[in-house]
């Protein structure tokens, strides 16, 4: 373990990965509950397309992606709104369109050179200083929102008319929820890459909710699980030499698999 | 005894008219609620009650028309704490992780607003309204857990825990055994009656709307019929409404 951190890169990625493995259930709970969970891939699809246009303009990829992200969420959020042709195809053209246009971008660069691996599957290996401040500080903002509003998202996701009637300012929480989703989607990208992030934010959510419970307990659960996943997964696949995101999702699919054999809720459904 | 103060108008709707597509689903409706009333709507499907009763509650807009809650119109109202709302139960997934407890204190939120958690005052306020129906026992249950008479019990707590002065509720007893549904308009009666709390109960069970509600409304589109539920009875939307008239016109 002490020769772990002789590298700052493993520093960086602990710190990063920390912060994402705390936020991605957070965000994620309130996703699953809401049968969103393609609105995350959606975004990572777009966050890739930043990705590819940060590149090509050379400003940190980071920033560009989360630019994308959030872009694109508030987007998608004021056409889930005017009902208008919308619904899972709407999100899968949303989501090919930007991967294309990603590939398309990235094929005018440099073509597909190692860098964008590390996009696709996360390599810790080059997360930089100032990813670390830009995930720090959109992280803390994001856990932020999630507590201020916490009520408020809870009752939006459980019960979005009877909210309403409560007085609560349902459209201003769907789309603060969406900007939280899209930041972290965006954030993620470089411990888990973007095209394992949904999986970092559903799977450990899913795993909790087998065990049922409180709103709270739920979240307590899935924040271990993820924690766990992300710590084990950068250690492991530092030592065996294998993909960060890989080994991190891996993990989380392996602790799914166990619940799912010794889950309460498994044995009352037989 | 029980004295309903009439000069208090608790909903005003005027000439209210509502379409989700081109054709009017409410058409022109006016009616005026007062408190203390407890209101049975009754109609044949798609009649437009749930509609309706959402027109009232904010979470639909008139095309036309105006609704005021507490003299005050709709757009512009910001007491939700005196409203409680019993949405149908088809629209809640009940295998939601939340539990009992949990789930009431959501009663409590119109209450506190932004930025402010619950203190020990609602948590008690909780524990009153699982009393009141009779579901304390429960408070740390899962909902999915429950039966779906004993949901329905915790969805009336959590809109008393907001103390309202008025409840409207969407079919509340589809799927409710005869004894449970039996009790629970017995608990509703008694709010109506101990609470004076305002009442909007939206139903396909016309004995029970005519037997229970003081003022009865016919919705089929337009409103058809509102008024004392013995003239109803005597009238022919009764005999439409259960089939033994055939259609009128
Ligand atoms: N979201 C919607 N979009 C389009 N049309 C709708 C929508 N909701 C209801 N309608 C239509 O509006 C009409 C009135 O519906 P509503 O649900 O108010 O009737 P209801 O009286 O509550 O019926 P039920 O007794 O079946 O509950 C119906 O013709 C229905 O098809
Ligand atoms: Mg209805």
């Amino acid at each position: 373990m002490i020769g772990l951190f002789q590298y700052g890169f493993m520093i960086r990625g602990f710190e990063v990965g920390i912060i994402i493995a705390a936020i991605a259930p957070l965000i994620g709970i309130f996703l699953v509950l809401r049968r969103y969970s393609l609105i995350a891939d959606t975004l990572s699809h777009v966050s890739l397309a930043g990705v590819a246009l940060g590149l090509l303009l050379k400003i940190n990829p980071l920033v560009a992606a989360i630019i994308a992200s959030v872009i694109s969420s508030i987007v998608i959020e004021r056409l889930r709104l005017s009902k208008r042709i919308f619904g899972e195809s709407a999100l899968s053209i949303f989501l090919s369109g930007s991967l294309a246009l990603a590939v398309v971008l990235i094929s005018l660069t440099h073509g597909f050179g190692v860098d964008l691996f590390s996009y696709l599957f996360g390599s810790i290996t080059t997360v930089k200083q100032v990813d670390v401040y830009i995930v720090g500080i959109l992280g803390f903002f994001v856990v932020a929102a999630v507590l201020l509003f916490f009520k408020e998202l809870v009752f939006v996701t459980i019960d979005e008319e009877a909210a309403r009637v409560a007085g609560i300012p349902t459209k201003f929480i769907n789309m603060l929820l969406i900007i939280l989703a899209s930041l972290t989607v965006a954030l993620a990208i470089p411990i888990v890459g973007v095209l394992l992030i949904a999986a970092l934010i559903v799977i450990p959510v899913v795993t909790a909710l087998q065990y049922g419970q409180s709103f709270v307990k739920t979240i307590f659960f899935a924040e271990a699980i993820s924690l766990f996943s992300v710590i084990v997964g950068i250690v492991v696949s530092f030592y065996l030499n294998l993909s960060t995101g890989g080994t991190i999702v891996l993990l989380t699919v392996f602790i799914f698999v166990i619940t799912l054999l010794t889950g309460k809720k498994d044995h009352r459904a037989h | 005894m029980h004295t309903v103060d009439h000069s208090q108008t608790i909903i005003e709707l005027k000439d209210v008219c509502f379409s989700y597509t081109s054709e009017d689903v409410v058409k022109n409706v006016s009616l005026q609620i007062h408190k203390g009333d407890y209101v049975g709507i009754v109609g044949p499907n798609g009649g437009g009650k749930s509609t309706f009763l959402k027109l009232m509650l904010g979470i639909l807009r008139p095309a036309s028309g105006t609704v005021k809650l507490f003299g005050v119109d709709i757009s512009q109202f910001k007491d939700w704490s005196k409203i409680g709302y019993v949405p149908q139960r088809t629209t809640v997934d009940a295998n939601f992780p939340v539990t009992v407890e949990e789930f009431v204190m959501m009663g409590r939120y119109s209450r506190l607003g932004l930025f402010h958690f619950p203190k020990q005052d609602d948590r008690e306020r909780v524990n009153k309204s699982l009393r009141q129906v009779e579901m304390y026992e429960y408070k740390n249950r899962q909902i999915s857990e429950l039966s779906g008479g004993q949901q329905q019990r915790v969805f009336i707590a959590r809109a008393l825990a907001s103390e309202p002065e008025a409840i409207f509720l969407d079919e509340p007893t589809v799927g409710v055994d005869v004894k449970t549904q039996k009790q629970f308009y017995e608990l509703l009666r008694s709010l109506n009656q101990k609470l004076d709390l305002t009442l909007v109960l939206v139903t396909h069970e016309l004995d029970i709307a005519a037997h229970e509600a003081t003022e009865l409304g016919y919705i089929n589109r337009t409103l058809e019929y509102y008024g004392e539920p013995k003239e109803f009875l005597k009238g022919d939307y009764f005999h439409e409404l259960i089939g033994k008239g055939g259609i009128r016109h």
